[in-house]
């Protein structure tokens, strides 16, 4: 399962994560293995209410488990203070959100270097904007911007700080198939040319030929993995 | 690194489009700010300036520490008041007290003339030459006259004004014009209301002076300065046993001279002002940023998370949102401060009409500026705080996740059947307010403080208004007071009715008197007044007349507290003139005047008291008004007669002075209250308007008109102005009680009142305010972007 003699990025093990809700807890995971490889494309498939955002946030530092550990190289996210959690996340992690997320007041290239003033040896704004095809929308604001070319900005503001792992939560969800193509097109390029570590989550079953390997959770379980022989381009996927 | 290069940082260019595009809160709230910082800025930096002026003043003139009055004491005496201990200084003067006949003025004024040496060369309280020349020492009738007495008459050096000596009508030629540190403040012995029209201070040549007084080798009034670290006490202590053969009236220290005294407590109620007030105002912004603030944040909850998703750390980003407080603070105190200084430079002004100074400079220190900065500054940071704190504890999970709608629930109201059939716009005004009761809540009391600032600056013309009335058509209702310069046997009430134009007279009798109870005591007049007054008349701050009881004195509740004593108690009355007796009087009641202190007898038993028959030493006289000018002419012929107070003018000239002061106070009051108004009712609105946009435009697209629209944000805004209006009287008067508690000093004992006229009126501002606040809404209400609020999400 593992290429030989490469070191995971990430060994979570056992994970779960409880929510309580009331009276009622909800069972978000329920003991999830994971690892990750580095320049690894994964993608997350899974029912809806299955864990998959429960696991990236996990994975991203945005959220601890309630047991279970998650270590990344050589740091333990689960013991982690709030305050080491930002650095990882500040240091190694990129993230793409279903919703975008851009910052209203500021310029696609403003966004970007949101990212880029806070972390050592970045590219510049308009680099990772024209890594993901936006060279002509450096200065327009996310108002000004279709819902795809606000997701790829989003693309370049994960990027943009040549980040370790990227994890992608839905990139395409909000996107029409050709908007989502074009999305996909970056994250791969950017997998393929920087080498990151890639997790991508979706519904969409047909983006699984993209991928290295395919995880399918279900229940807050991991239903199955399946390592893909050949990876097909975003072009080739038929949705 | 392009970073490097960026002059401004991605964040900062975030807060700068953030704080535009709420420009009209962040500017409403700068406001508020604003007008604490200008108030602050104008009351401290005049307390400064006065204070340092007067500092100035008093060293370079050498104003005394201690001064004494007395009938008549051989000059000798000054020698053996120098060996007292501690005294540095002795000088001594002929001051007396006249009847000035004042060309073009058809009532007789009063005056003061004070012998100077030649040259002016006064070793204490040396007046200072504004204008002309000294007196010529070989000229008895050469004068320097007092500045604001020759500026109310338009006199200079040249001019004449004629002075009743003995019965003799003396003319004084001004030769120049004089200011002195003990005059700053100049008013007629026994007035509280300044009038420099009709009252003058003369300085003149010893030798004249002394001759038409019958001074020659003596003096009747000293002054000394002390060595620092000499205590006034033993001074005036020894002082009094000194002067006590001579008909000494009682040494006061510097603090208790009229003009020193007035001075220092306008300084101190400058001071409290300038602090009061102003921390009302910014208590008051603290709260409208943290609203503001909270409600911009929450619609910025899906960034805050974003930007901890990307690794942004809570320190870095609540530093980020304190800044946008600090931002809008300030704006407001640089603004508050530029019209703060204006402001000062405009009260400075006014302050040159009551008080004279030989330079009156305006100064903003840096203490008060980069104290009214620091205090917005660290206010702004107070507010923003809690609102930042509560923000940044957002999970950065929570940006992968789609806001969840806001919870609502049917409103208590709507439980009742009765609401149910309310129209679907009241019922969504009603749900809102309900769901957020705190804020709710919140803005009910913002705008409940613009209404106290305007209750209470309203309510101040109510009170000077309440304070004429008390004084001059139930206490003093006669037309005129006329104060002999001497007692006069009871046979003087006749000569007294039988001048012209006199309908009625009431003899009193002015015991000056130094009243003590042990260790305290405080040296004033004891006034005897008839059983039942028709004109003078003692006045309680309920507006009941007081009756005097038969025997026993009767203190003003100021003097009772003062001295320590109340009804059952007794006071030693230490009789400042004649054979100067001491008696032990019992104190029949207090009464609670408006007065500071005063203490009252009925002139029966008053004149038991000191042995004599119907002495008396002023009268208050009814006159007919078409015969006014007669008896002015008259008085100012009578040898007896002291002074004259004629009430109209006295009233004409207070109301002038002011009316002036008055309408600029009030014009600030209203302006600043308007502001807070409007301020807190603008971002109620608009945090009304930011958080329902969404739910308002779908409104609309549903086909409701925008008429139908806005009402619902406008009832909303309605039910909180409406429901502030009592909490704002409530506030208001409790506050005014308190301020007015700073205002209470030996002077004045002012009753804060609210009339149902000042409540319309400030109700009519805070509405208005409130309507004009939600008219800018409304027209922002226009134009919603129906497409661009339904396609973004929040
Ligand atoms: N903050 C939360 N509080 C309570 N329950 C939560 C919370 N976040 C997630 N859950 C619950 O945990 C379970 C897993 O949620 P998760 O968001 O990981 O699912 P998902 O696989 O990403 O689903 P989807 O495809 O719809 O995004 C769901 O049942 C969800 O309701
Ligand atoms: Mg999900």
């Amino acid at each position: 399962m593992s290429p030989p003699g490469e070191e995971p990025v990430f060994v979570a093990r056992n994970l779960t994560k409880v929510y309580p809700m009331g009276e009622v807890e909800v069972h978000a995971l329920r003991g999830v293995d994971f690892d990750l490889y580095p320049r690894e494309f994964v993608v997350l498939l899974g029912p809806s209410g299955s864990g998959k955002s429960t696991l990236l946030n996990i994975l991203g530092g945005l959220d601890v488990p309630t047991s279970g550990s998650v270590v990344y190289r050589d740091h333990n996210l689960t013991t982690a203070n709030e305050a080491a959690l930002t650095e990882y996340r500040r240091d190694h992690v990129g993230f793409v959100f279903q919703f975008y997320n851009l910052i209203p007041s500021l310029t696609a290239r403003e966004n970007v270097a949101l990212v880029t003033e806070i972390v050592d040896d970045p590219m510049t704004p308009a680099e990772a904007l024209g890594l993901v095809g936006l060279t002509g929308r450096l200065d327009h604001f996310p108002a000004q911007l279709s819902g795809g070319e606000q997701q790829r900005v989003a693309i370049a503001r994960a990027i943009a700080k040549r980040p370790d792992v990227l994890l992608c939560d839905e990139p395409t969800g909000a996107l029409d198939i050709t908007t989502g193509v074009v999305v996909l097109e970056a994250i791969a390029r950017v997998n393929r040319e920087l080498g990151t570590s890639t997790v991508v989550i979706t519904h969409n079953a047909a983006i699984a030929g993209m991928a290295d390997r395919v995880v399918r959770l279900a229940d807050g379980r991991v239903a199955s993995v399946d390592r893909n022989a050949t990876r097909i381009s975003a072009r080739e996927l038929s949705w | 690194m392009v970073s490097r290069r960026r002059r401004i940082s991605a964040l900062d260019m975030k807060l700068l489009r953030d704080l535009w595009e709420m420009k009209g809160q962040a500017l409403a709230i700068a406001a508020v700010i604003a007008a604490g910082v200008t108030m602050f800025v104008a009351y401290l930096s005049n307390f400064n300036s006065l204070e340092r002026t007067l500092s100035n003043y008093y060293e370079r003139q050498r104003f005394a520490d201690v001064f004494a009055t007395a009938q008549r004491a051989p000059q000798r005496v000054a020698a053996r008041m120098a060996d007292i201990p501690g005294v540095v200084t002795v000088d001594t003067r002929v001051v007396a007290d006249v009847t000035i006949d004042v060309p073009g003025l058809d009532e007789p004024a009063s005056g003061r003339l004070v012998s100077i040496p030649p040259g002016g060369a006064s070793p204490l309280n040396a007046p200072i030459l504004r204008r002309g020349a000294w007196p010529d020492p070989a000229r008895p009738d050469e004068v320097v006259a007092s500045e604001m007495f020759c500026e109310a008459n338009g006199f200079g050096p040249g001019d004449h004004v004629f002075a009743i000596i003995n019965g003799r009508r003396r003319p004084l030629t001004i030769v120049g014009v004089g200011l002195s540190p003990e005059y700053v403040y100049s008013v007629r012995p026994g007035e509280i209301f300044t009038d420099n029209r009709r009252y003058g201070i003369f300085w003149m040549n010893r030798q004249a002076l002394a001759s038409a007084f019958d001074m020659e080798g003596g003096f009747n009034d000293v002054a000394l300065t002390l060595s620092p670290g000499a205590s006034d006490d033993e001074v005036i202590g020894q002082l009094d046993r000194l002067l006590e053969p001579y008909g000494g009236l009682g040494a006061y220290p510097r603090r208790l001279q009229v003009s020193a005294w007035t001075l220092s407590n306008e300084l101190t109620q400058l001071q409290t002002f300038g602090l009061v007030t102003p921390m009302i105002f910014l208590a008051v912004a603290a709260f409208i940023l943290n609203i503001a603030l909270a409600r911009a944040l929450a619609l910025q909850r899906a960034q805050i998370a974003a930007l901890k998703a990307l690794g942004y750390a809570n320190r870095e980003l609540a530093w980020h949102y304190v800044k946008w407080a600090l931002a809008i603070a300030a704006i407001g105190s640089v603004a508050g401060m530029a019209v703060g200084a204006w402001l000062g430079v405009q009260m400075i002004e006014l302050y040159n009409e009551y008080f004279r100074f030989p330079m009156l400079e305006y100064r903003l220190s840096i203490d008060v500026a980069a104290g009214s900065m620091a205090g917005s500054l660290l206010v702004a940071a107070l507010g923003a705080q809690s609102a930042v704190r509560r923000a940044v504890a957002v999970p950065p999970a929570e940006a992968m996740r789609p806001d969840s709608p806001a919870k609502y629930r049917p409103s208590i109201g709507e439980r009742w059947r009765v609401f149910r059939r309310l129209p679907q716009a009241s019922r969504m005004v009603l749900r809102n307010v309900e769901r957020q009761p705190v804020r709710a809540a919140m803005s009910v009391v913002g705008i409940g403080f613009a209404g106290a600032v305007l209750l209470i600056g309203f309510s101040f013309i109510d009170v000077m208004n309440v304070l004429i009335d008390e004084q001059f058509m139930y206490a003093m209702r006669q037309d005129v007071t006329v104060t002999f310069s001497r007692p006069l046997s009871a046979g003087a009430v006749h000569a007294v009715s039988r001048l012209p134009g006199v309908i009625d007279v009431e003899p009193m009798r002015i015991v000056p008197a130094r009243l003590r109870v042990g260790h305290r005591h405080r040296t004033l007049a004891v006034t005897g007044l008839e059983p039942a007054p028709r004109l003078h008349r003692v006045v309680e701050r309920s507006g009941r007349v007081f009756t005097l009881p038969p025997d026993g004195l009767v203190l003003s509740k100021m003097l009772g507290e003062v001295l320590g004593v109340g009804p059952g108690g007794a006071v030693r009355v230490e009789v400042l003139e004649g054979a100067r007796p001491v008696f032990d009087v019992p104190v029949a009641a207090l009464v609670d005047d408006s007065m500071g202190v005063q203490a009252y007898m009925r002139l029966d038993a008053l004149h038991r008291l000191m042995r004599e028959g119907g002495t008396l030493t002023a009268a208050a006289l009814m006159v007919d008004p078409g015969r006014v000018d007669a008896l002015n002419a008259a008085l100012k012929q009578l040898p007896a007669v002291a002074g004259v107070a004629v009430r109209d003018a006295t009233l004409r000239s207070f109301r002038e002075t002011m009316a002036e002061h008055m309408n600029l106070i009030i014009f600030f009051n209203v302006f600043f209250a308007g502001v807070i108004a409007f301020g807190v009712v603008y971002n109620a609105a608009r945090v009304s308007l930011s958080e329902r946009g969404r739910e308002l435009a779908s409104l609309r697209v549903l086909g409701y008109t925008r008429g139908e629209v806005a009402l619902i944000l406008v009832g909303e805004l309605a039910l909180l102005t409406v429901l502030s209006l009592p909490l704002g009287a409530a506030v208001g008067y409790a506050l005014g009680v308190y301020i007015m508690t700073i205002f209470t000093n030996e002077v004045y004992r002012l009753p804060f009142l609210v009339t149902p006229q000042t409540v319309a009126w400030t109700f009519l501002t805070v509405i208005a305010a409130a309507a004009v606040s939600a008219l800018a809404v409304r027209r922002q209400l226009d134009r919603l972007d129906l497409v661009g609020v339904l396609k973004s999400r929040e």
